[in-house]
């Protein structure tokens, strides 16, 4: 491992410890705004906590895929060696740049990408970067048959570019010009994003199981195609939901209804493989890359029941705009994406090597991580049906009369919410402390 | 594998096109926004006002939606002026000018126009879907 790839998966590791930081307070902040007005208003810590949040994520995954397109050992390449630390640097100064900005006040204020929109171009550059070192390397391009998980990545990076590309139309005077079609187009970008970086990371999870197992043919059957082609068909179809309230044209709800209803089959798909999941459990349970994994298969299945509901229509009215959103958005971003990315980190660094006391630890700091982010997603979604049942069947049109109710759910996810920073902190902070040695460690 | 790809990637550029032409319901008659309502748009974007407030639901949960706050009866302009420039316990102090208070009213003004937050009963039909022509 290159000493620049080194420092970029301490740096991401940094932004998911920033994330736990900075999310702690803006749900304390939430709480008590007017004590927190005077220091650190929630207006500025929720993108101090959204960009870690989102920078976690997509530097986790960039970072899986810049150390295992090289795990087979490819040959030395002199350009790729230039161009993947330079990609490294512009993109961890751009994003130390965006929270210097947030520190002076200095907002973009858009939904996920807070900072001034000038930082978009240097994000562009280094994603470009990315993009070149990727293609470059000759596994990607040599293999005549290449298994799922390299679909997974190239896709992801290709559809993320395009996303990111899109989300800045805004700044074209012409998208501006009717707030129906400006909302429209930043959801569609946003959506797909999401779509997008899940497919790095799913390419990760698959990618890793074929490593644990040793069974090469998992990424390479019929049933991985039809399951990344169904995935491929939410990500660019299945925006509509975050809009459904929006007056747009009724066809982007029709076909974000219809495409939403497929996640059925990824539904299904999980309960049918329950027993076999069972056997491989008792196989793997003791290494710690695979527990993350199964973490995350139980969120998924948690989060799929979740959002099946919210894609549809007339449940998401009672849902939008509430804490049943956030509750969603948290459980897929800790509960799938951060436990898939921990498993990758925990492969590179090699975790199931590490010593009995710092396994220990871990394994302790899982299991609080995983209680404590049920309690927190639960009670989000409690918050969430609170508001719902007000706002929408009570018609409670006094806001501060439906947060009052709310507030009491909010405490207790304010509360779980201490145990999962607590606990995947800690095992963010042995990580990075393993990956401070780790030199010296594989020598 | 890569014929179906593309397949589905002709697709999404497609409807990618059709979105950005026709996805605001041209015969709702959105009014262009005024060069007021724009640098509103442009204040509520530099103070990150969506961190804490929605519009058609989407951003902060602090404080409320304000897609159609301008509609409010109970909520006339001098109201929202004094909201805005003061602020209150939970919404800070932003030591904005007359100007952009106004610009940022002007905005919610534009936005209340093109429609409505809330989805009622009778939107919804059968099907589980929304009818917003009812």
């Amino acid at each position: 491992m290159s000493n620049s790839l080194r420092l970029y998966i301490i740096a991401a590791l940094c932004l998911l410890l920033a994330t736990f930081l900075f999310g702690l307070l803006a749900t304390w902040a939430f709480l008590y705004p007017a004590t927190y007005n005077r220091f650190l208003p929630f207006y500025q810590l929720r993108p101090l906590h959204v960009s870690a949040a989102l920078f976690w994520i997509i530097t986790g995954a960039t970072a899986g895929v810049l150390y295992y397109k090289k795990d087979a050992g490819s040959p030395e390449n002199k350009k790729i060696n230039l161009i993947e630390p330079l990609f490294i640097y512009l993109w961890l100064g751009t994003i130390v740049v965006i929270f210097v900005c947030y520190g002076f006040k200095m907002f973009g204020g858009r939904e996920y990408w807070e900072f001034p929109p000038a930082l978009c171009l240097p994000l562009l550059i280094s994603w470009l970067l990315f993009i070149f070192s990727y293609w470059r390397t000759p596994e990607i391009r040599s293999k005549k048959k290449m298994p799922m998980y390299i679909w997974m990545w190239s896709t992801g990076i290709l559809f993320f570019l395009i996303t990111f590309s899109e989300q800045n139309l805004w700044q074209i005077p012409w998208f501006r010009y009717s707030y129906l079609r400006e909302i429209t187009v930043q959801w569609k970008a946003n959506g797909s994003m999401v779509g997008a970086w899940n497919q790095i990371i799913y390419g990760t999870s698959l990618y890793l199981m074929v490593k644990i197992s040793g069974d090469e043919s998992i990424a390479n059957n019929r049933t991985a195609f039809i399951f990344y082609m169904l995935g491929l068909a939410n990500l660019m179809f299945n925006w509509g939901h975050h809009i459904y309230n929006v007056p747009a044209a009724s066809w982007i709800r029709d076909t974000s209804y219809i495409i939403s209803m497929t996640e059925w089959i990824f539904l299904i798909r999980i309960i049918q493989g329950f027993k076999n999941k069972l056997k491989e459990r008792k196989k793997f349970v003791n290494l710690i890359t695979y527990r993350f994994i199964i973490a995350a298969e139980a969120w998924v299945f948690m989060n799929l029941l979740l959002s099946l509901a919210m894609s549809v229509p007339a449940i998401n009215r009672y849902t939008h705009g509430t804490h049943i959103t956030v509750a969603h958005a948290m459980g897929t971003t800790i509960g799938i994406n951060t436990m898939i990315l921990l498993a990758s980190f925990s492969y590179m660094l090699g975790m199931d090597r590490e010593d009995a006391p710092a396994k220990k630890t871990i394994g302790i700091c899982y299991w609080t991580g995983q209680y404590s982010l049920l309690i927190f997603w639960l009670s989000l979604i409690a918050a969430g049906v609170i508001k719902g049942y007000e706002a929408t069947v009570l018609n409670v049109a006094n806001f501060q009369e439906v947060m009052r109710v709310v507030t009491p759910a909010i405490k207790v996810f304010s509360f779980a919410g201490i145990g999962v920073a607590i606990s995947m902190g800690t095992i963010a902070s042995i990580f990075i402390y393993r990956a401070f040695r780790f030199k010296a460690i594989e020598n | 594998m890569f014929r179906s790809w593309l397949v589905l990637f002709i697709a999404y550029a497609i409807y990618t096109c059709m979105v950005y032409s026709y996805c605001d319901n041209r015969d709702r008659n959105e009014t262009i926004p005024s060069s007021q309502a724009l640098a509103g748009w442009h204040t509520w974007q530099a103070k990150n006002c969506q961190s804490c407030h929605q519009i058609y639901g989407l951003g902060g949960y602090l404080g409320p939606d304000l897609t159609n706050i301008t509609a409010d009866s109970n909520k006339n302009e001098l109201y929202l002026q004094t909201f805005i420039k003061y602020g209150s316990g939970t919404m800070p102090n932003f030591f904005l000018n007359d100007t952009e208070v106004k610009n940022i009213i002007a905005f919610l003004y534009w936005i209340n126009k093109s429609g409505k937050s809330k989805v009622s009963k009778e939107n919804v039909t059968w099907a589980g879907n929304y009818n917003f022509e009812k």
